[in-house]
């Protein structure tokens, strides 16, 4: 039922009062009723959801405003300060380059926002490209699409991402369209058994008998009723985006040293110094939990309400 | 039998997926002769690797020489077969992915059962909390905390050297055991999880009562009619997870400075040496499609039932 009438609010508007939960923006625009049903019963039901939806806001509010939330630019240096210990001037301390540990973590947040929105976005989309027509038409094309699946789905997801990485090579761009396409890949056979629920419905099969296109019944018909487990897919990629990418970073096959991914700073400065300065290596970790933990209980609180079936996705 | 055409698109993508990007080890070795001073034949260099033809042959070639001498080729860097260095390397991820599955089973099931047995106590809290904490910590992270605070604090470090088992077993399992505990601390999370919940399924259901109502008391009751019933799920997901194990596997060995496949696959990707990279690659995802195929055979064992379906 609910997934129905969300389905059917296809518009991108408000999508960011979706994360924020700014009611009163929303009463105002006179947005179709389900959405604030669902935030009501998202705060009534899952105050743990609501927790760690507060903390992505949070993070995407430092992401976005990194710039104006900082002292200090991210790759500033103080020599003379470095390792400095938490003072006035550095709330939780310097590094071995005198760069302002907060700020950097700071910029981690916007690196980490960047990756893991921008990766699930590809993903989705590639999920949508792949598994609509592999459920729509089904056949040969579906049969050995996913056989295909099956074969990387078999794989470890962090040795592939690993094989990949070194041949592209690092960069922020590289790393969200590897991410993306290979999670969208793996995902794309929940879009493909949602389509197949969708063609035994009576709509469908009365929209098909008036004769109607197969591509204005995909746009129409079809994408609208998937929109549920696309989103879905969407919460809950998020976290694994961002772990993942720390994770090549940590590993060297992320992003260059020079970019604050929190991965990243957790291998250079973290490993390198840490005995010196074990802050270092403390922070980024302690972010990047807190950050995951929080993104997944979101995802898991919309995931209930939208489509109890999905449970045990994106793990 | 699905297995086969699995294993046939496996391969296929092994060996793609590291050759898409053109230039590579010849760039590689040709810009480390001219820093040297001396200089290489590219094309030569490419026909004696085998890198001139199009991938479709080359892919031909490694699949023939597979089938046929059960050969994958040679090193492109060492030089040496890689099927004798991948032999030479794998038991210790073996080693460490066995001691981490038989963690995670020792630390879920009991502690799954007992949350599920004592739910909503202060016990099946603590269960529970711990359980969600295994799975958000990244393992990087965690195994660096505790080296770095074990060197601060007793001034531990992990041992350079990694000691055999036929030589020493003893000081061979005390070195895996901290690696395998971490490498299995996510599976282990999410063995509690699906242990209390398929026990408070379970133990819901009418032959339970029957096995109490005929007078059996709890522990035989929670062994031999609970968790026998419980544990397909969990080796279902246990089945799933195991791509997982094998990438925290890769960070754990490098932390721990241990000398498995994990780490052979990060040399092998710095040194952009294809075959040995495909061949590693290949033979994990042959192992987890053979792991994953001994999962479905042993619900025979726990299910009677599935052996007539």
């Amino acid at each position: 039922m609910h997934i129905w009438i969300l389905g059917s609010d296809t518009g991108n508007h408000n999508k960011m009062s979706r994360h924020t939960g700014n009611f009163r923006e929303e009463v105002d625009r006179k947005t179709p009723q389900p959405l604030i049903g669902f935030f009501l019963r998202l705060i009534r039901e899952k105050p743990l959801g609501i927790a760690g939806g507060s903390v992505l806001a949070i993070m995407l509010f430092a992401g976005i405003f990194a710039n104006l939330l900082t002292p200090y630019g991210m790759n500033e240096l103080h020599l003379i300060d470095r390792f400095a210990g938490p003072s006035s001037k550095y709330l939780i301390g310097a590094d071995q380059l005198g760069r302002d540990i907060l700020t950097r973590m700071i910029h981690g947040a916007r690196i980490s926002v960047i990756v893991g929105l921008g990766g699930t976005s590809v993903a989705v989309v590639v999920a949508a490209l792949i598994g609509v027509p592999s459920g729509y038409f089904g056949g040969k094309y579906d049969m050995v699409l996913q056989r295909l699946v099956d074969a990387l789905v078999a794989f470890p997801t962090l040795l592939i991402l690993l094989t990949l990485m070194s041949t592209v090579g690092r960069g922020m761009i590289q790393i969200i369209l590897v991410m993306g396409i290979l999670h969208g890949i793996a995902t794309s056979r929940i879009t493909r058994s949602a389509v197949i629920g969708i063609k035994e419905n009576d709509y469908f099969q009365a929209a098909k008998a008036i004769g109607i296109t197969d591509l204005r019944l995909i746009i129409r018909y079809v994408m609208p009723n998937i929109m549920a487990p696309l989103i879905v897919m969407f919460t809950v990629a998020i976290g694994s985006m961002i772990l993942w990418e720390a994770s090549l970073s940590f590993l060297g096959f992320g992003l260059p040293p020079d970019v604050p991914s929190w991965g990243g700073m957790l291998n250079h400065e973290g490993r390198l110094y840490m005995e010196m300065k074990p802050a270092l290596a403390l922070w980024p970790g302690l972010f990047l939990t807190i950050t995951v933990y929080s993104i997944n209980m979101f995802g898991d609180a919309v995931r209930d309400l939208l489509d109890p079936r999905l449970r045990g996705i994106g793990r | 039998m699905l297995i086969i055409p699995t294993l046939f698109l496996i391969s296929i993508v092994v060996f793609v997926i590291i050759r898409v990007m053109p230039g590579g080890i010849v760039d590689t070795l040709v810009q480390e002769a001219a820093m040297r001073g001396g200089s290489l034949d590219r094309q030569a260099l490419e026909r004696s690797l085998g890198l001139d033809a199009p991938v479709y042959i080359q892919y031909g070639r490694w699949i023939r020489d597979l089938l046929l001498h059960g050969s994958l080729g040679d090193s492109l860097n060492a030089g040496l077969p890689v099927t004798e260095i991948i032999l030479s390397r794998m038991w210790v991820t073996a080693e460490l992915g066995f001691l981490a599955i038989a963690a995670s089973l020792l630390l879920g099931l009991p502690i799954g059962a007992y949350s599920a047995f004592r739910q909503d106590t202060v016990g099946d809290y603590i269960a529970r909390s711990f359980a969600i904490i295994f799975l958000a910590v990244p393992t990087f992270w965690l195994a660096t905390m505790i080296i770095l605070y074990s060197s601060i604090w007793w001034g531990w470090l992990p041992p350079l050297e990694v000691i055999p088992f036929t030589d020493d077993p003893l000081g061979n399992l005390k070195q895996f055991i901290l690696p395998s505990l971490l490498t299995g601390m996510f599976m282990s999370g999410v063995c509690m999880r699906m242990t209390r919940t398929m026990m408070l399924e379970v133990l819901r259901q009418d032959y339970i009562r029957t096995a109490y109502a005929k007078g059996l008391s709890g522990g035989p009751v929670l062994i031999r009619h609970a968790m026998k019933n419980a544990f397909i799920p969990v080796i279902t997901i246990i089945g799933m997870e195991l791509p997982m194990l094998v990438g925290g596997s890769v960070v754990v060995e490098q932390l721990f400075t241990l000398p498995g496949m994990g780490r052979l696959l990060l040399e092998a990707l710095v040194d952009k040496d294809y075959t040995l990279v495909s061949g590693i690659n290949l033979v994990i995802a042959v192992v987890i499609v053979f792991a994953n195929l001994l999962v479905d055979i042993s619900y025979a064992y726990l299910d009677p039932r599935v052996r007539y379906r």
